[in-house]
């Protein structure tokens, strides 16, 4: 009795995989941080010596407030624990102040706050249709918890880049795990939340409208799963119209009469495009296709008129290094607009298809997967980091079944890869590349072990491209540096990267699309079974 | 999920540990003008790259042996050299004679840790991962546990990626050594531990049970017939490597005798810093220092660590198996570090390698580096993943739990004892556990107190020494209890099964 067995009950791998990783996390406190270590440290500061009123106009840092107001409460919140640690780190004007102190505590709170995102994979374990498997290592629970909480991309977007994603995945996937629960009040709450911390879930906010409208307000389907439409259950709807306006309006009341300025800044269509280093996505494949279109123009000319000056030509200019506007050359240039109706087109027709055929919280996530997926292919100015909102749910489906799981790994690999470049210190180097092994391998061969009967997971031309990034990755950080391109196109092993991850992407996209046009029936005859 | 698999798992979730360590500082870094560790290898290396090689070891115009001058053994020197060529070859200012001393920049220090990752990766990791797979008893997931918490071990990594220093290679070597002789190559073993001897003479503590067991194995043969040739076979691979390390000081008879002087600093007195073992913690009744001469206290010194060591390895020479050669190794080491001449605290490495419980005794070092958060952070994952990954794989029944806990704890390779026995230590074992986590709470309470409390003025050294005499006493407790082990115990069936 003296001795506590931490073994006792047979979920306490979920404990040893949770503490693992907050060691882990723990050790990468003094790793490099980027700039948006000194974004949140600026909003620690303007929250906690200004008064609300003031958050949004100011700007003595150039990194102003442009998150929702419930982030910036968080951020009010965590400055007076801050206050302990380093005072100095409250003062608006100490501009990149970066104390030990203060390293320690945003790091820590980063890490802190990700109980919210353990306590959300554990009540997703709980979902899984089936959670056999004799072997430990062979659950679905367990592969699933490793696949979450040990996701490379939350590891190093937010323990080493800096950024407090772990926190808000945990909300989503809380807000998904209560769906499957089939409490839908608080799945609707805690996405209603999740909006008011981060504006970018709004590109899923269109899943959750349709099915909780398709669902949950219509309380009956017919027989063959089409609509039905006199069981509309105008109590459910308004109340979850009261609940989603009563948390905007305490999230954005405070502020209303200031609204114009709080959009202005959730919503900054200044900027360009693309990011500075192309998110993988259609629009790194119209740039090349661009630029692939210029050099065989000019060629043209050169040959037509004996001209060496390609200066005449309209010059791309592409990956600069800051954010910047850039005119097309030869193909027409994108507006926010187009973006906006590529998006729109790109989802509409999962969203039809959950409408007509719902399929349950199942075919929920995989409608928002899709709609996360499609407003990275096609939305204005994304981050490669958004990938993650498409991987971290998708995790979910894959330990169900062999054909998510082949796109989970596509996916997950080319997507993971594609945030390579945030981490550009040599530093980091190994680290990045040790934890993607890491969770490559695992994901690998815990999922072929899962899905053992029915052969190999990815075919022969999928296996060869996701090798191919072994190849790339070599060439791109370790041969390319060496080369005397290195100075004059120092952005070329970028865009190789932004390119070919987004093959891949695509692929995924396509199949995933495909798997949700089709699926549905083999999940019914399972049902039926 | 396949062995393989689980196993580079294993592997990268160490490497990621240990680079993530090595972000944190090192030791003396930004103090001049002495700095620490780091500054000597890397004054090794400019030294070695610099200077003719009969002058490494001598104080001349070009070499200052009071500033980090070189104390290991040429295989270090050789490394140093190596290393030198490369960092020539990315910044001729890190090896620069004079100039670069104290060279402090961010890209070196990467260097300097890449350095430690590639020996780590090129010797230890494989050596590790060897030993478990032929050595530890237990299905395929046992072993892999094993290994995965051989190389999360936080004392090597902290010291070698924190504080800086290469202790993987020799400790890898040592371990190749073992490797050879438990597989039965015992000219590969012979030569793989004199390579780790002649990289760091610390490999000493270690040397006495190698010999013993290649001797007895020889005496066992006959002497007169088959064991001599063997042994004759064996002292060649022993002398020629020795004399291939050190060939460019043969040449003249006041070279090799110089830098022995180097290795074995006789004049630096009996003990420095703070350490856990027997003078230092006497030191606290009786300044032994003041009290006795030199020569009292390296005779002293020498006749005590003989008469600890000599039961364990009378047993082993007069029955060389395996079992006995592991738990040679272990009392001798102890034995050496408690009672020896000039211990320093890191040597503990080489005993903790093998019990691997007792790296709290380093935390004056490690404090004095800054390195602090890496520490609390390791050894926190450590002792939880240790303590879950046992009890998973053994959890049975409560008793054998205990049992397997304490085993692991305490020897890894303890053979599984049989049940007769489990009644008959049922007691002492309950005790044991129950003195493991008295002390356990008392080691955290004194890591807590000396992050956080100032010592009274008048006793500055107030928790260094109490955490020395702490870890003395369980030095103490497990020399004792080896040794009992090692004399008491009949010779088991699982172990002679295996040396068969």
């Amino acid at each position: 009795t003296v001795m506590a067995a931490p073994v006792t009950n047979d979920q306490s791998w979920f404990f040893a995989l949770a503490l693992g990783v907050s060691f882990l996390k723990c050790l990468l406190i003094n790793a490099y941080h980027s700039t948006d270590f000194e974004v949140h440290r600026n909003w620690l500061a303007l929250t906690h010596s200004l008064p609300a009123a003031q958050w949004y106009y100011e700007a003595t840092s150039e990194w102003t407030l442009d998150y929702p107001p419930l982030f910036a409460w968080f951020e009010y919140g965590l400055s007076h624990i801050a206050r302990f640690f380093d005072k100095e780190m409250l003062v608006v004007q100490n501009l990149n102040y970066a104390s030990p102190a203060t390293i320690l505590f945003q790091r820590l709170s980063v890490i802190v706050a990700d109980v919210v995102f353990f306590y959300a994979v554990k009540e997703c374990c709980k979902c899984l249709r089936e959670d056999k498997g004799k072997d430990l290592l062979g659950k679905p629970s367990f592969i699933l918890t490793v696949l979450l909480l040990w996701n490379f991309g939350l590891l190093i977007v937010d323990h080493i880049h800096f950024q407090y994603n772990g926190f808000l995945f945990g909300v989503l996937l809380l807000s998904i795990a209560r769906h499957f629960q089939n409490r839908h009040f608080e799945g609707a709450l805690l996405f209603s939340i999740l909006l008011n911390l981060k504006h970018i879930y709004l590109y899923i906010a269109p899943a959750y409208g349709i099915y909780l409208l398709r669902c949950f307000c219509f309380t009956q389907s017919n027989a063959d799963g089409s609509l039905q439409w006199r069981s509309f259950s105008v109590v459910r709807l308004v109340t979850l119209g009261t609940i989603v306006l009563s948390t905007f309006s305490v999230s954005f009341g405070p502020f209303i009469g200031q609204l114009p300025q709080v959009l202005s800044r959730l919503f900054p269509f200044k900027r360009g495009l693309c990011h500075a280093y192309w998110a993988p996505n259609i629009w790194a494949l119209y740039n090349i296709a661009d630029k692939n279109h210029l050099i065989v123009c000019s060629y043209y000319e050169r040959v037509k008129f004996k001209l060496l000056d390609i200066n005449k030509l309209p010059k791309a200019s592409m990956t600069g290094g800051l954010v910047q506007e850039f005119q097309h050359s030869v193909l027409p240039s994108v507006s926010p607009l187009a973006t906006l109706i590529c998006t729109v087109l790109s989802i509409l027709p999962a969203l039809f298809r959950i409408w007509h055929r719902p399929n349950g919280a199942r075919g929920f996530l995989r409608c928002l997967v899709i709609c996360a997926l499609g407003s990275f292919m096609f939305g204005w100015h994304v981050h490669e980091k958004a990938i993650l909102m498409a991987i971290l749910p998708l995790s979910l489906l894959a330990v169900e079944s062999r054909e998510d799981a082949r796109i989970f790994l596509i996916l997950s690999i080319t997507g993971h890869y594609s945030l390579f470049p945030l981490l550009f210190t040599t530093q980091e180097l190994p680290i990045k590349i040790f934890l993607m092994l890491l969770f490559t391998i695992f994901s690998l061969t815990s999922l072929k072990t899962l899905f053992r009967k029915g052969g190999a997971l990815l075919n022969p031309l999928e296996a060869t491209y996701l090798l191919g990034l072994i190849p790339l990755e070599l060439i791109c950080e370790f041969v390319y540096p060496l080369t005397v391109w290195q100075k004059t196109f120092p952005f070329l092993p970028l865009m190789l990267t932004s390119v070919y991850c987004a093959l891949g992407v695509t692929y995924a996209f396509i199949r995933l699309y495909i798997s949700l046009l089709t699926c549905s029936d083999s999940t019914k005859k399972i049902k039926t079974q | 999920m396949e062995n393989w698999s689980l196993i580079s798992l294993c592997v990268l979730l160490g490497l990621t540990a240990r680079w993530a360590v090595s972000f944190h500082s090192y030791s003396g870094a930004g103090k001049p003008p002495m700095f620490g560790d780091y500054e000597a290898q890397r004054h090794w290396q400019e030294v070695t790259y610099n200077l003719p090689v009969h002058e490494w070891y001598f104080n001349t115009t070009n070499n200052d042996l009071n500033y980090w001058g070189l104390d290991y053994p040429p295989l270090t020197a050789y490394h140093s050299l190596v290393c030198a060529y490369i960092a020539k070859l990315l910044n001729p200012e890190w090896v620069e004679l004079y100039a670069s001393r104290g060279y402090e920049s961010h890209s070196h220090k990467l260097f300097m840790r890449a350095t430690v990752l590639f020996t780590d990766i090129l010797i230890y990791i494989p050596a590790v991962l060897l030993y478990c797979f032929y050595f530890c008893d237990g299905s395929s997931k046992q072993k892999v546990a094993t290994a995965f918490c051989i190389l999360l071990y936080p004392g090597l990594i902290l010291i070698d990626y924190g504080h800086f220093q290469y202790n993987s290679v020799s400790l890898g070597l040592a371990l190749w050594g073992i490797l050879g002789l438990g597989l039965g190559w015992d000219l590969f073993g012979s030569l793989a531990f004199t390579l780790a001897l002649n990289y760091k003479q610390m490999e000493l503590y270690h040397s006495l049970p190698f010999f013993c067991y290649l001797l007895g194995k020889c005496i066992k043969q006959g002497l007169t017939g088959r064991g001599f040739f063997h042994l004759v076979k064996i002292s060649m691979t022993v002398l020629v490597t020795f004399a291939l390390c050190w060939m460019p000081f043969l040449s003249d008879p006041k070279q090799p005798l110089q830098v022995l002087h180097r290795l074995f600093p006789v004049g630096r007195g009996l003990f420095e810093d703070k350490v856990a073992n027997t003078w230092c913690s006497l030191n606290v009744l009786i300044k032994i220092k003041t009290l006795l001469s030199r020569e009292t206290q390296l005779f002293l010194s020498f006749a005590l660590t003989l008469l600890f060591v000599l039961p364990s390895s009378l047993k082993l020479l007069s029955k060389p198996t395996l079992w006995q050669f592991k738990l040679a190794l272990v009392n001798t080491s102890l034995a050496f570090f408690l009672f020896s001449f000039q211990v320093h605290e890191k040597s503990i490495l080489l005993v903790a390698l093998l019990v691997f419980f007792v790296f709290r005794s380093m935390l004056p070092l490690l404090l004095k580096d800054g390195l602090l958060l890496p520490y609390v952070v390791t050894s926190l994952a450590f002792l939880f993943l240790s303590l879950y990954l046992l009890s998973a794989l053994e959890r049975s029944t409560e008793e054998e739990l205990r049992l397997g806990l304490y085993r692991k704890l305490t020897q890894r390779w303890l053979p599984k004892l049989n049940l007769s026995r489990i009644i008959k230590w049922k007691v002492m074992l309950s005790l044991c556990i129950l003195q493991f986590w008295f002390s356990l709470a008392a080691m955290a309470a004194l890591s807590f107190t000396s992050v956080w409390l100032k010592p009274p003025a008048k006793l500055p050294d107030l928790f260094p020494v109490l955490v020395s005499v702490l870890s003395f006493l369980h030095f103490l407790g497990f020399i004792i209890y080896f040794n009992q082990v090692q004399l008491m115990e009949p010779q088991r069936k699982k172990s002679q099964k295996k040396t068969n």
